[in-house]
């Protein structure tokens, strides 16, 4: 898996709220059977117009190089689950989503594909949307944000956490455990 | 000692291993439904590993995302949205062979929507795991099954172990109190649920449905209800079984060979009296109405009786502007361009019925084009058997193959950039139903009675024949 040490980089913002899994990737784009090359798909309808001109929107500035952290409101990655946004996410360049909360499927679905869910309270996220632009870090060993003199703690699953500093697989420790499945379906009588 | 709550019950059969605070619980999955959109990269990661499917006869494919509905040509060949689509299905169809899954495939006449063919082939148990890559797959928890919808990274740990990492979520029970008015559904019930909650409102919990409205509902209202939770955001919705599930399920091909065992077991499933929740709110079911979606999210719902909100802020006005509203409009003033009536949400036979009887005898309003695509192949032939296709086709609604269609619009079923959609699915999302098209959530009966009016209309306002 992709590892997530920490990431230093500007922050691109979006006060929308409630985005969505189809604002990040249409599902027009979900015919594909890869992870890979999603980039272009990202935000689509955001960034082009229906006859593919390009539109005016902050999302655009998100670069891999310079601005890999988008700040968006509350509820970022709600509603279908698809995984196609996480790698889309990826692929466009975004490093790690700030917000306030996060769809559930949304967040569990970043944490495997290295891309940090960060969620941080209210405060912080005016501080930082009133702000675009700025230069922070992410640290997830020390699971805080740190820019100009702020240092705001966050919390991430302890499992995915570890997963993700050590670039490990949670599904080779999951394989790990399937003695314990065995034992679990015999003794509930539900072995094949 | 407190009592346990359904979902506690339903946990703790299905733990494989409890959660500690540095690693997640691992749950045993007892049915993994994988559809053509979400599955095939999970295939990739177990080529790559060269893992097997541990067990394939808990797993189960059906085709439906990508699919057209319209039927094939003179030569057999179906009109595909896309290569890409047309590809998809193949892929899946390789991979199901190859790992030797059942597939409920294009001709097959139990083939329909991911969530429609659990329950109606008895695969759907009370008490049980259900999971799928898809979002909606708490539809199943009107089994009392634990349901709930998984990433592609997932379907690829259930595909290699059948179980999950979970950390254990919370509990809210919505009690409904009193008994619904006559035309109130139970999407109404649903879309009241979550205007309610907001958006997010049940992230992290998993809610229970519970009081006499739900009680009063069918198996298919129930799915409904359940299928909606996400829309709070919430992973899943539940509802205890009782005789009406053991109804329903009774007979179908998939239940266990021990039947009175089953029912024994699954009686004992229901949340104890004294039992905690983490969250609860009562809803005054007497005080539903048939509710439609203003926004572009489903929390944004009114009564249909209602005006347009003011905006409060700038995420509800840009939601306003989508929507080509202002606050303080009648919502029955709205033009209606189309009607879609299917999907996962309201697919089944009772919401054709429901669609049927303000049919009947009607005529779809001229600028109107309906839609009506059943959720599943069985739902198709239960409706052309008592006769409701010709209602459809004589109101001037199009009559289609089953599939996911307009609620995703990924296979070519869709709507014009500003056009006004009724609809009977579940996300109101900006471009959901096609770009920039603006859709209004419904019920069946209000999507039916939309259809004919030309407006957005109270169901209750028709005049139904007999
Ligand atoms: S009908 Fe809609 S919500 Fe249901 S599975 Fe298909 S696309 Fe998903």
């Amino acid at each position: 898996m992709k590892p997530f040490g920490q990431v230093t980089s500007k922050t691109v913002a979006v006060p929308t709220t409630n985005v969505d899994t189809d604002q990040i990737i249409p599902a027009r784009f979900l015919t594909t059977t890869d992870r890979d090359g999603l980039g272009d798909a990202a935000f689509r309808d955001w960034r082009f117009d229906q006859d593919g001109n390009s539109l005016d929107h902050p999302i655009n500035a998100i670069n891999p190089d310079t601005h890999a952290i988008l700040v968006a409101g509350d509820n970022f990655g709600c509603g279908s689950s698809r995984e196609h946004a996480a790698w889309a996410l990826d692929a466009f360049g975004v490093r790690a989503v700030i917000s306030t909360s996060f769809g559930d499927i949304f967040k569990s679905n970043a944490l495997k594909n290295g891309l940090l869910p960060v969620e941080v309270d209210e405060a912080t996220l005016d501080l930082l949307m009133k702000e675009p632009n700025r230069e922070l870090t992410i640290d997830l060993e020390e699971e805080e944000i740190r820019f100009g003199n702020h240092v705001v703690a966050f919390a991430t699953e302890p499992f995915a956490r570890r997963c993700l500093l050590q670039g490990s697989d949670p599904l080779t420790v999951l394989l790990d455990a399937v003695p314990d499945i065995e034992t679990f379906e015999r003794e509930h009588g539900r072995a094949s | 000692m407190t009592g346990k709550t359904l979902f506690e019950k339903v946990w703790e059969r299905n733990l494989v291993r409890d959660e500690a605070p540095d690693s997640p619980a691992i749950l045993h999955v007892g049915l993994h439904l994988i559809h053509e959109v979400t599955s095939p990269q999970a295939f990739q990661v177990l080529a790559e590993r060269g893992l097997k499917v541990r067990r394939p006869d808990l797993t189960l494919a059906t085709i439906d995302h990508s699919v057209p509905t319209l039927p094939a040509d003179t030569e057999g060949r179906l009109p595909y949205a896309t290569p890409a689509a047309e590809n998809q299905v193949a892929t899946l169809r390789t991979n199901c062979s190859v790992h030797g899954i059942e597939l409920l495939d294009l001709d097959d006449p139990r083939r329909g929507i991911v969530h429609m063919v659990g329950p109606e082939l008895g695969r759907t148990h009370p008490g049980s795991v259900v999971v799928c890559g898809d979002s909606h797959t708490s539809t199943h928890g009107a089994f009392g099954a634990l349901a709930f919808g998984i990433g592609t990274t997932e379907v690829g740990h259930v595909l290699a172990s059948q179980a999950l990492f979970q950390r254990k979520p919370k509990t809210l029970r919505v009690m409904f109190k009193g008994e619904t008015a006559p035309g109130v559904t139970a999407k109404d019930m649903a879309l009241a649920v979550i205007a309610r909650l907001g958006m997010d409102g049940g992230t992290g919990y998993v809610l229970e449905y519970a009081g006499d409205a739900v009680r009063a509902l069918s198996m298919e209202g129930r799915m409904t209800l359940c299928n909606l939770s996400i829309e709070a955001g919430a992973r899943a919705g539940m509802v205890a079984p009782d005789e009406t599930t053991f109804d329903y399920l009774r007979g179908r091909p998939g239940v266990p060979d021990d039947w009175q065992a089953a029912v024994a077991s699954w009686s004992e499933l229901y949340s104890d009296h004294d039992a905690a929740f983490d969250h609860e709110i009562t809803i005054d079911a007497a005080a539903i109405a048939p509710m439609v979606t203003y926004g572009v999210s489903p929390h944004e719902a009114v009564p249909v009786t209602a005006q347009v909100p003011d905006a409060t802020d700038a995420n509800a006005s840009a939601a306003l502007d989508y929507m080509g509203l202002a606050g303080g409009a009648d919502l029955s003033a709205i033009a209606v361009n189309r009607v879609f009536v299917g999907s996962c949400t309201n697919g089944r036979i009772e919401d054709m019925r429901q669609v049927a009887d303000l049919l009947r005898g009607k005529r779809v309003a001229d600028h109107v084009r309906m839609l009506v695509v059943p959720g599943s192949a069985a739902v198709k032939q239960q409706a052309e058997d008592e006769g409701l296709d010709k209602i459809f086709l004589q109101a001037g609604a199009e009559w289609r193959e089953p599939g996911c269609s307009m609620c995703i619009a990924m296979n070519g079923d869709k709507g014009d950039p500003g056009e006004v959609v009724v609809s009977t699915s579940n996300r109101n999302f900006r471009g959901r139903q096609g770009e920039g098209v603006r859709t209004i959530l419904a019920s069946p009966s209000t999507a039916a009675a939309s259809a004919v009016v030309g407006r957005l209309a109270d169901p209750r306002s028709i005049e139904v024949t007999a």
